[in-house]
């Protein structure tokens, strides 16, 4: 009897590899579902959508293994980089990718400090992680404060004067820490003690004025004018704003890229080592790198994508940014495993308080 | 003879369901956390545990997380001791409806409850307004400890009213006429007969409450605030956000000892005369 059941299952075992799925883990808010539906009638391969609302999500899953998924958005540092490290994802076959010729070339050699020779994955959006402001509240609460730098933020004298009508900050160790180091004028990868001392005194000297700490975003709180300032991705403060006008309440949402520099971030469509379908995962990997597919996404979501071709049908191109824009980026590097537990109890006494 | 194959089966549920997950768990807290599926590798390393041990900011979670427990044990047994007394004491046709009415909220998910009192308790929510139509400031209770304490003493009520409700149910009504009939006053005779009857079932009721409360993570994570810390949710943390196992397996240990103590209290309490 047992030997037949193992029978069956051996059996039964390529009959689920075959299977006509693919399971995708993306972030929230950060596709154009109709792209979904057309894949499904190009190819016949049904979908199962799942969000993650912070890398902290994405990497637990993935690192504990047998996470089932076949399509996984990591942001280049330091998630991307750290998953390959670990083994946790598989090489892409370029061949079974054809749009790849479609990617912008300049784009990917600057992901190549978190994957070089651009083994492990394409381009899928990118942004950079600054503020989302509403001016009107905030000039209604605090006239004067200055709005394009990060000053607004991490001077308790502008922020004590700004949480009357409500801050929120990102619940992300990962993403708001280079940032106040740049603020501070040090190198935004500084793993020195000192530096993070500094980091923590900055935050502690603002946490009174934090509302709350939000996952994924504040796109709901900024649209609805629940909170006046956030720290946020650049395409989840465009949602925003968009849905604001959509609401017609008087809210007006704007992005702010602080002067002193602004963190950019690439989302990386990758295939992890364990996934069932690496078949499906090609193909939507090669399905969303068309143009015509590529222009929705960035419609729908107001990031920029990383297909050139793709422009002619996007709505509106401002959300590509300028080059002088572009010049006040900086990208972080990995963040060793013993600088980790230094960052993770910084963040940890920010929350708390104390 | 016959009770060899029972026995056999406690201890196969004792090694498979307490004793293997918590040597897992030993292992992981001894490892060093790496760049790694699963992201740790054994060292025989003490860091995590000392760290777990020593941390200031780990020792305020756990006091924040006993506190919660205390505050819902006590909250649950001022509410739930009267509720099962007056179950215990109603006309026995009723106390099957009563009984059920106590129950009945777990026929609905545990988190759908907890977000339901979110739109109770947030700004503008429903009491809000009450305070407000009565005349009185709104209390903004939505991300605040007592939010999260509410919520606590909600969710755990039942654990404390069925289990003190089993112990009054089985009394025997004879000896409280007894005491009254011998000239014990009515006050006299619930502090001399009737709660010294039933303080097994408090003690359960009192544990069934604390120990998972302590740990409890999704109560303080939906109605508490940013400044709430507890234990869960730092275990949470450090597990989901940090990636480090080592140091969550190690605070899962050393909670162990922590919520051994109520249960023995309670074989002590069930060893006297």
């Amino acid at each position: 009897m047992k030997r037949l059941i193992f029978a069956l299952l051996l059996l039964a075992a390529p009959a689920w590899a075959q299977e006509k799925i693919l399971n995708i883990y993306n972030w929230t808010d950060y596709i154009d579902p109709a792209v979904l539906q057309k894949f499904t009638a190009e190819t016949g391969i049904k979908i199962r959508y799942d969000v993650f609302d912070s890398l902290e999500t994405l990497e637990a899953k993935l690192l504990a293994g047998r996470s089932g998924y076949d399509i996984v958005a990591p942001s280049n540092e330091p998630s991307f980089s750290r998953l390959i490290r670990a083994g946790a994802l598989s090489p892409l076959d370029r061949g079974k990718i054809p749009n790849w010729a479609n990617l912008d070339a300049a784009a990917m050699r600057r992901v190549e400090t978190s994957d070089p020779g651009n083994k492990y994955g394409a381009i899928y959006l990118w942004g950079t992680m600054g503020l989302g402001v509403l001016p009107d509240k905030i000039a209604a609460v605090a006239p004067g404060v200055p709005l394009d730098s990060w000053d607004l933020l991490f001077k308790p004298e502008h922020a004590k004067r700004v949480a009357a009508c409500g801050i929120v900050m990102m619940d992300s160790a990962i993403d708001v820490i280079p940032s106040v180091l740049k603020f501070l004028g040090k190198n935004p990868d500084s793993h020195a003690p000192e530096d993070l001392a500094a980091v923590e005194k900055v935050l502690l000297s603002i946490r009174p004025y934090i509302r709350n700490f939000a996952n994924g975003g504040a796109l709901e709180a900024l649209a609805t004018g629940q909170a006046c300032l956030a720290f946020d991705y650049s395409g989840d403060v465009a949602q925003a704003a968009r849905r604001a006008k959509e609401g017609n309440k008087g809210v007006a949402v704007r992005y702010v890229a602080p002067k002193e520099g602004v963190q950019a971030g690439y989302d990386m469509l990758a295939i992890p080592a364990d996934a069932p379908h690496k078949e499906a995962a090609h193909a939507f990997i090669d399905f969303v790198l068309r143009p015509d597919i590529m222009a929705a996404i960035s419609n729908a979501t107001h990031y920029p994508n990383a297909v050139p071709a793709s422009r002619a049908s996007i709505a509106d191109l401002s959300i590509f940014p300028s080059d002088a824009e572009i010049s006040r980026y900086f990208v972080i590097g990995p963040v060793p495993q013993a600088a980790e537990r230094l960052r993770t109890r910084l963040w940890a006494r920010f929350k708390a308080g104390s | 003879m016959t009770r060899l194959p029972a026995l056999g089966l406690a201890w196969a549920w004792l090694v498979l369901f307490a004793l293997a997950p918590l040597a897992a768990i030993a292992i992981v807290a001894l490892s060093a956390p790496a760049d790694s599926v699963p992201p740790f590798v054994f060292a025989w390393d003490l860091t995590s545990l000392g760290a777990a041990a020593t941390d200031p900011l780990y020792r305020s979670a756990l006091g924040l997380s006993l506190r919660l427990a205390a505050i819902a044990a006590a909250g649950c047994l001022a509410l739930g001791y009267p509720m099962a007394l007056a179950i215990a004491r109603a006309p026995a046709r009723w106390r099957g409806v009563l009984l059920l009415a106590a129950m009945l909220p777990f026929w609905t998910g545990f988190t759908m409850r907890i977000s339901a009192w979110i739109g109770l308790l947030r700004d503008d929510g429903w009491i809000d307004r009450a305070f407000v139509l009565l005349g009185f400031a709104p209390p903004r209770l939505l991300y605040t400890d007592t939010a999260m304490w509410i919520g606590a003493i909600y969710s755990y009520l039942p654990f404390m009213v069925l289990p003190i409700y089993a112990r009054l149910s089985k009394r025997d009504p004879g000896l409280e006429d007894a005491a009254a009939d011998l000239g014990c006053a009515p006050v006299w005779v619930f502090f001399r007969v009737t709660l010294p009857l039933s303080l097994p079932g408090v003690a359960a009721g009192v544990a069934l409450v604390f120990i998972p409360a302590t740990g409890e993570f999704v109560i303080p994570e939906l109605l508490g605030g940013p400044g709430a810390r507890l234990i869960g949710r730092v275990l949470w943390d450090e597990f989901f956000n940090n990636r480090d196992w080592p140091m969550a397996a190690s605070l899962a240990i050393l909670l162990l000892p922590i919520l051994l103590v109520p249960p023995l209290c309670v074989r002590l309490a069930r060893r006297r005369p």
